[in-house]
């Protein structure tokens, strides 16, 4: 029997004992729910991830994705058939308004849920996951009759849809983008120019796929203040709105991946003319919004898209971990030290002292990142259904902030736990016969996609500290020494833990007043990665605090794991951010001055 | 066509099973799900309804208060109503017990056609719960059936030790289907909202008329429990010319085939 890649016990601790999720259903949005409905959509999640995603995880690795002699992408069948079951279920739509065929469901639920399928399978999971993200877009941004037309067939699990950001030589630098669209007298336009890395770029897995395309139009001013949005489906519907015509979007060829197979990743053309939609060249598209916004459309929804990474790369890490925890209660090897007699038989390996602290290295990461993106969902909901505009400009503040946190951390950490549960398993972790190994190269995408881990620290110190007069840190810091008061008021090992998070706190403040009280930007942002880590290290810290606070002194084995796991956090990993303040504080310029010929 | 169907909550397989000292089954050790037999039993009295409208499923659980969970879920995955049969004195009942109670309940919910079961549940694996209700509700009872038909009667075939047979009763009857029986289907989001709306009962035993003390009625208790020894080591065949006779000899000695088949080698 395979485990169950995520713990139904620690999700419930997050949502209800420590988030207080029930309290959303007080809100107009959600007063059709409760906790059984939560219950309900949690369980029937974690049954198709465990019998229907993590049963062809491996084949899905073992097989890549391949062209057929037609240009047709050939993926294994359980990927369809698991999609199907999905979208039988609805869980695609839960999220989204009832008017859309959806259930209202709040996003942190609906996180958790995907989650669910993501620690069973990350590949499988992405055609989903792109699609609901495109949908997402599509509802905000698109007319009434875009909506219907191409938003509705993807929730109902009909459609898939994808993002076409990245060209061959431009990715994480969007301003230097070629693609165009050239607008036609009907209102239409056709675009031309060839996108790279496009996840889900073309496959049989329903009826269409709709692409949304960031593109140029002629006029289009240079850098990312020329950008357009357009919808560019495989096939184009008729006057019924059927898929009828194949649009001139051509499968060029696909990425051969260190991980993540099951995800086809493409390479596409756009207007190559192989196809000659209405009899002629190019591939139409219809403008979503108004022209030269794409951008700002995009970065909308960049923040859930963001969360979903660090949510991915939690669940990749939390997977392993389970593994690792039941492997090494299993694996017997050794004895206890100052047992001489070699006629004993061995003892589990989770006896030994280094392989615990090595499952607690795990835990820690992977419950930290849990709670994280959990947090950061909620604020999500907060944001949308806030009932005054204080409210709402605080979630929206601290969701600003908490982004590129929550993208970057569970993508480093998560990664290192994966690394910890192939130690664990000793030379079986390094083989392909165990899970773990799958694990971590699935998981090393992670710092690198949706915006690099480097991207993210210039975000996080170069955009969001600095915004609105720093409101956005200052707010997030009041958070953390509002949860130090709460630790002071219970005493004990949480008190103390409070005491060090008030410490990081000022080290925080202090270390952002110096970077950018020198005057020199290129100084302060030389070393934004580090900034990342560090403050990443001192969020998680304080949700370690909150788990600790809300695990009180409750009995039994999950609450003293959560005690535990809290402690290990202060003691053994938030004093490695001081090495980090400390490097900030001396405005090193080692980065800045080494020059290429020195390498 | 009224049909029940008998729903158990039990410790996920995937999870570590426990007692507890006094021998109970220990809730807090692992998650609590739907008995996968139950589940299968459940989709059969569904697969019924689909084809005929007319049919209304009722799911019937005893159990601790936890066990509304299971019943909710048979109610999001198609059920019409639900019954809970709670009460504290039925802790630590034995087959017996659970048997009369069951009985009781189904005829508290009156008129019924049919009740289904799966044959024998992943924790107690009695398998006998079915046979005492019909005899306690004077109803007929097929025992561990494979493609069970419903109409105006109830057929299907029993494996038996040489091959199968098909057997049917009049309704109406209690049935236990096997593992051969369709995998239940998922809940959809739809019916976990519209199980909100649905009736869940919750009987205690004063409601059904039982005695608590279920006077006059044996009871099995639990004196000791004991850990199941760890796994020893298999039998190593080695093949010297004479394998596949010992194989044979093997498999035999353990009844996986028969002792006519091994003698042809």
């Amino acid at each position: 029997m395979t485990t169950p890649a995520l713990s139904r016990r620690d999700l419930e601790f997050l949502l209800y004992e420590w988030l207080d999720i029930e309290s959303l259903t007080q809100r107009e949005r959600f007063a059709e729910h409760s906790r059984e409905t939560f219950d309900a959509v949690l369980e029937l999640s974690a049954e198709i991830a465990t019998k229907h995603f993590a049963t062809h995880n491996k084949a899905g690795d073992q097989t890549e994705p391949y062209m057929d002699e037609e240009g047709r992408v050939v993926l294994i069948p359980e990927i369809g058939a698991a999609l199907q079951v999905l979208a039988e279920a609805g869980l695609v739509a839960a999220s989204f308004d009832e008017e859309l065929g959806g259930m209202q469901l709040p996003i942190t639920v609906a996180r958790a849920c995907m989650t669910w399928l993501q620690a069973a399978n990350a590949a499988t999971s992405s055609y989903p996951l792109l699609a609901f993200a495109n949908a997402n877009l599509l509802a905000a941004h698109g007319t009434p009759e875009q909506v219907a037309e191409w938003a509705v067939p993807v929730i109902e699990g009909r459609y898939f849809g994808t993002m076409a950001l990245s060209e061959p030589d431009a990715g994480s630098s969007l301003g230097d983008l070629t693609t165009t669209g050239h607008p036609q007298e009907d209102g239409t336009y056709r675009l031309t120019g060839t996108k790279m890395w496009i996840s889900g770029g073309d496959h049989e897995l329903g009826e269409n796929i709709v692409h949304l395309v960031l593109a140029r139009t002629p006029d289009a001013p240079a850098g990312v203040k020329g950008l357009s949005l357009f919808i560019v489906p495989k096939w184009l519907h008729d006057a019924d709105g059927a898929p009828a015509e194949r649009n001139d979007v051509t499968l060029a060829g696909l990425n051969h991946k260190m991980g993540n197979r099951g995800t086809t990743n493409t390479l596409l053309n756009f207007g190559e003319g192989r196809f000659t939609p209405g009899g002629k060249a190019g591939a139409v598209g219809y403008l979503l919004g108004e022209r030269h916004q794409g951008l700002t459309y995009m970065f909308h929804m960049m923040n859930e898209a963001r969360i979903g990474v660090g949510a991915l790369a939690t669940a990749l890490g939390y997977a392993g971990y389970r593994q690792a925890v039941d492997y090494a209660k299993v694996r017997r090897q050794g004895r206890a030290l100052g047992e001489k007699d070699p006629a004993t038989p061995p003892i589990a390996i989770i006896g030994h002292a280094d392989v615990r602290r090595m499952l607690l290295e795990q835990k820690a990461y992977v419950e930290g990142a849990l709670a994280l993106v959990l947090y950061s969902s909620k604020l999500v909901d907060e944001e949308r259904t806030a009932t005054d505009d204080a409210e709402r400009r605080d979630a929206t503040l601290l969701l600003d902030i908490l982004t590129p946190i929550t993208k970057s951390w569970p993508s480093q950490w998560g990664l290192r736990a994966n690394d910890l549960a192939i130690q664990v398993h000793g030379g079986y972790g390094y083989t392909r016969d165990f899970d773990v190994e799958q694990f971590y190269r699935d998981n090393r995408l992670n710092p690198i996609h949706e915006g690099s881990h480097g991207v993210q620290g210039l975000d996080l110190l170069g955009r969001k500290v600095t915004m609105h007069g720093g409101a956005a840190l200052e707010l997030l810091l009041g958070r953390m020494l509002a949860t130090v008061e709460r630790a002071a008021s219970v005493g004990g090992d949480a008190a103390e833990q409070g005491r060090m998070l008030r410490a990081s706190v000022e080290r925080i403040r202090e270390t952002t007043q110096r970077l950018w009280g020198q005057g020199d930007p290129a100084l302060a942002l030389a070393n934004s990665s580090v900034y990342l880590e560090a403050v990443g290290h001192v969020v998680v810290a304080w949700l370690w605090l909150e788990q600790r606070l809300a695990a009180g002194e409750k009995e039994g084995d999950f609450y003293e794991g959560k005690r535990r796991a809290a402690s290990f956090f202060f003691g053994w990993e938030l004093p490695k951010t001081n090495a980090q303040f400390d490097l900030l504080d001396s405005l090193d310029r080692t980065t800045l001055d080494m020059q290429p010929a020195w390498f | 066509m009224k049909i029940v169907v008998l729903i158990k909550q039990v410790p996920d397989t995937y999870g570590e099973r426990k007692l507890t000292s006094e021998g109970l089954v220990d809730r807090d050790a692992s998650d609590a799900i739907i008995d996968e037999i139950s589940e299968r039993a459940l989709e059969v009295a569904l697969q019924r309804k689909d084809s005929d409208k007319a049919t209304e499923v009722v799911v019937l659980s005893m159990g601790p208060a936890e066990a509304k969970d299971a019943l909710r879920k048979a109610l999001s995955m198609g059920a019409d109503a639900a019954f809970h049969v709670l009460d504290d004195a039925l802790v630590a009942s034995d087959i017996g017990w659970t048997a009369t109670t069951l009985a009781a309940a189904i005829r508290h919910i009156g008129d019924v056609d049919l009740v289904i079961a799966g044959d024998a549940t992943t924790d107690g694996r009695g398998g006998v719960v079915p046979a005492m209700i019909a005899e306690h509700l004077g109803l007929s009872h097929l025992a561990a059936v494979d493609g069970l038909e419903i109409g105006a009667a109830v057929s299907g075939s029993q494996a038996t030790e040489s091959g199968s047979r098909t057997v049917h009763a009049p309704l109406p009857a209690i049935v236990s289907i096997t593992e051969s029986a369709d995998e239940a289907r998922f809940p959809n989001f739809k019916g976990i909202m519209t199980a909100k709306r649905k009736p869940l009962t919750v009987v205690s035993l004063a409601d059904l008329g039982v005695d608590p003390s279920f006077p006059e009625l044996a009871r099995s208790v639990i004196v000791s429990t004991a850990e199941r020894p760890p796994r020893e080591g298999g039998r190593k065949v080695v093949d010297e010319g004479n394998a596949a006779a010992e194989l044979v000899e093997f498999l035999a000695s353990q009844r996986l085939i028969s002792a006519g088949s091994a003698k042809g080698v």
